[in-house]
């Protein structure tokens, strides 16, 4: 309902009468994964090759004097598999006033907090599109009112975020799910506000000469689900409790190296917890006499929450990777990296490379291999779901 | 009136002390030059321009990237300028926006806006060499044209097409420079560079910048074509520049890293 009130308030000020610039972009993605192992549970769609299409659109308006500006981004998703994988969402759809030193913002727009590179672990405010990609790095639209403050001293924004958005999950037909499929329609709610339940955030953000700091406090709907089984036993149904988070992200730049950490304490629904990622990239430029920049990266991962809370799979896990631009006129880059987790074994490949090719097209080929899950550990589920993807895309 | 002096002082050493006196008055002359060049620019407070670069591979094939730099100006010689790049194409990288904040010895802050992500990094500057977004131009080349981040020696004067123009060796005071020295061509009817060698740390010759098509904003003096030619490579990155506009109103506010999100 808010969403759409937005979008009406949003076309009102694109108006052609109120003059301005409009600027139109957008993007049609193919995407074909496959497959090389069957998958492992009851009524997932047996196909090794699964093709996906997205088409992303952007309006962007600023008035002629610049103060005013306003979005709309309608994201489609159409998967040939899993209906649940399909997608219509609208990644921003706001209109924002813009002073001197202030800002206000309102309607649904993406806002990312944090330094680190394998969790994402401060970044709170917009839920995660988990059938969009496992790399928790695709994200859905926020409803939200912002108002942003830029002092000497850093930069401040308070969030009210009025209605809440329910993390995507793949349907029964589809790879990336548990041995039950997740019953997106059926919700469960810590509050008695359900999905209507306003959240707060607070965000302060500065530099003080090579140390980069953020400091946030959220209170509201966790964007972790827990799950608990249906009552007819052939789903799970996500449960999002009430929770109240602060955090602090750091990073600090020396000559090639970033050494970066996030760490939070949560109270949700057991006990209270902390959680951290740290770590450093370091840059070697031009190797061997050519364009080319090597990262090495490496980050570890910690997180104490107990077992009544949402599963982290990032709970004592070493991230080391390697990313490697090619400085080409193309941009050609690669990034490939494996997640360890001390305790279980359990590890995660991920390569990912990109390039473009003339103006307008863009490919991206990833490959994710899961490999050393025992029955019971939490990424048992998908240990059968590794997979190559290539995505071709097409600007205008 | 301290520069005179010592110039004169300078000149009287040399005649007394020979070549090592000779050696401290073309540095100083370098310097001058370099100085009244840089300062032909002071006072302008603030810019934003629009323009196409141009990237041509040895075999003559072309791919352009259209940008938006804005400039805020701090008059201080001993704090760096403020910039902001942000791209319009190609379209897959639409937004991407670089915010550096320029010193003078120390290594510049910068700070990268991803807009696939909406995420603002802080990134390393100690990568001075490395090409810039593809092309000739190094990082260097875009934010290291503060006067005091080099040291200056006078080397003579030559024609360059209608003018004369005084040519100065300067060598980069910074670290992780590619280069080891470069020499520029600075006209003396209104003092702008013409031309820049850039050697690099062998002491080959590996670029040649020349400078163009200088138009005049009351009193400020804009080349808008930029040549990189690259000669071991024969690769060249052309900036064409549209039309600045001058104070136009940007303030610090403008160059802060919070505002990377807000471009759009």
């Amino acid at each position: 309902m808010r969403i759409i009130i937005s979008i009406l308030l949003l076309l009102a000020v694109l108006s052609p009468a109120h003059g301005g610039d409009l600027d139109l972009s957008g993007s049609v993605e193919a995407q074909v994964r496959a497959f090389w192992h069957d998958p492992a549970w009851a009524g997932q769609d047996a196909r090794a090759l699964q093709g996906t299409v997205v088409s992303t659109t952007e309006f962007r308006w600023r008035s002629e004097e610049g103060d005013v500006r306003a979005s709309l981004i309608p994201y489609l998703r159409w998967d040939t598999t899993d209906s649940e994988r399909s997608l219509l969402d609208l990644k921003e759809a706001y209109w924002a006033f813009e002073g001197r030193d202030f800002e206000l913002l309102v309607g649904a727009n993406t806002v990312f907090w944090g330094v680190t590179e394998s969790v994402h672990l401060v970044d709170i405010i917009n839920q995660t599109d988990f059938a969009g990609d496992i790399d928790g790095e695709d994200k859905l639209g926020q409803p939200m009112v912002s108002l942003t403050l830029q002092r000497d001293w850093g930069e401040i924004s308070a969030f009210v975020l009025p209605y809440f958005r329910e993390r995507t999950f793949a349907g029964s037909d589809g790879r990336f799910r548990p041995p039950l499929p997740v019953d997106t329609d059926n919700p469960l709610y810590g509050s008695s506000d359900g999905e209507e339940h306003i959240d707060f955030a607070l965000r302060y953000s500065h530099y003080i000469g090579d140390v980069d700091i953020g400091l946030h406090a959220f209170s509201g709907t966790s964007r972790e689900p827990r799950f608990v089984p249906a009552a007819d036993g052939q789903s799970l149904l996500p449960l999002y409790d009430q929770v109240d988070q602060v955090g602090v992200d750091l990073q600090y730049t020396n000559d090639a190296w970033l050494w970066k950490l996030e760490a939070i304490v949560r109270d949700g629904s057991a006990d209270t917890f902390a959680a951290a990622v740290g770590g450093f990239e370091y840059t070697i430029y031009q190797v061997g006499e050519s364009s080319a920049d090597v990262g090495l990266l490496l980050e570890y991962q910690y997180d104490g929450r107990d077992a009544r809370e949402p599963v982290s799979i990032a709970d004592n896990d070493v991230f080391a990777g390697t990313r490697l631009a090619f400085n080409d006129v193309q941009d050609t880059a690669v990034l490939a990296g494996l997640s360890y987790d001390v305790e279980t074994g359990e590890t995660f490949v991920n390569i990912e490379a990109e390039r473009r090719f003339g103006d307008n097209w863009f490919s991206e080929l990833r490959v994710r291999v899961f490999s050393g899950a025992r029955l019971g550990e939490s990424t048992y589920w998908l240990h059968t779901d590794d997979y190559v993807q290539l995505g071709i895309t097409r600007h205008f | 009136m301290n520069c005179t002096r010592v110039i004169t002082l300078s000149l009287v050493a040399a005649l007394l002390l020979g070549t090592a006196g000779a050696v401290f008055a073309a540095e100083d002359r370098g310097f001058e030059i370099a100085a009244r060049s840089d300062r032909t620019d002071l006072g302008f407070g603030d810019s934003e321009v629009d323009l196409q670069m141009v990237l041509r591979n040895a075999a003559g094939q072309e791919s352009t990237r259209s940008l938006r730099i804005a400039t805020l100006e701090k008059p201080d010689e001993t704090v760096g300028d403020k910039s902001l790049v942000v791209f319009d194409t190609p379209r897959d990288i639409e937004g991407t926006a670089l915010l550096s904040h320029a010193k003078i010895l120390d290594p510049d802050d910068q700070w990268l806006y991803l807009p696939a992500l909406k995420r603002v990094k802080r990134i390393s500057s100690s990568n001075k060499s490395g090409p810039f977004v593809g092309s000739e131009f190094a990082f260097e080349d875009f934010t290291a044209i503060e006067l005091n981040k080099f040291d200056y020696t006078w080397v003579g004067e030559v024609p360059c097409g209608d003018l004369t123009c005084d040519v100065l060796e300067r060598t980069p005071r910074y670290e992780n420079s590619g280069y080891t020295k470069q020499v520029s061509w600075v006209d003396q009817s209104e003092f702008q560079i013409r031309k820049v060698e850039f050697y690099d740390r062998r002491g080959d010759l590996l670029k040649v910048l020349d400078l163009s098509d200088y138009r005049k904003y009351g009193g400020i003096w804009r080349a808008h074509k930029l040549s990189m030619s690259n000669v071991q490579t024969n690769k060249q990155t052309d900036l064409l520049y549209g039309d600045y506009e001058f104070k136009t109103g940007l303030a610090e506010n403008d160059f802060v890293k919070g505002r990377l999100s807000r471009l759009r």
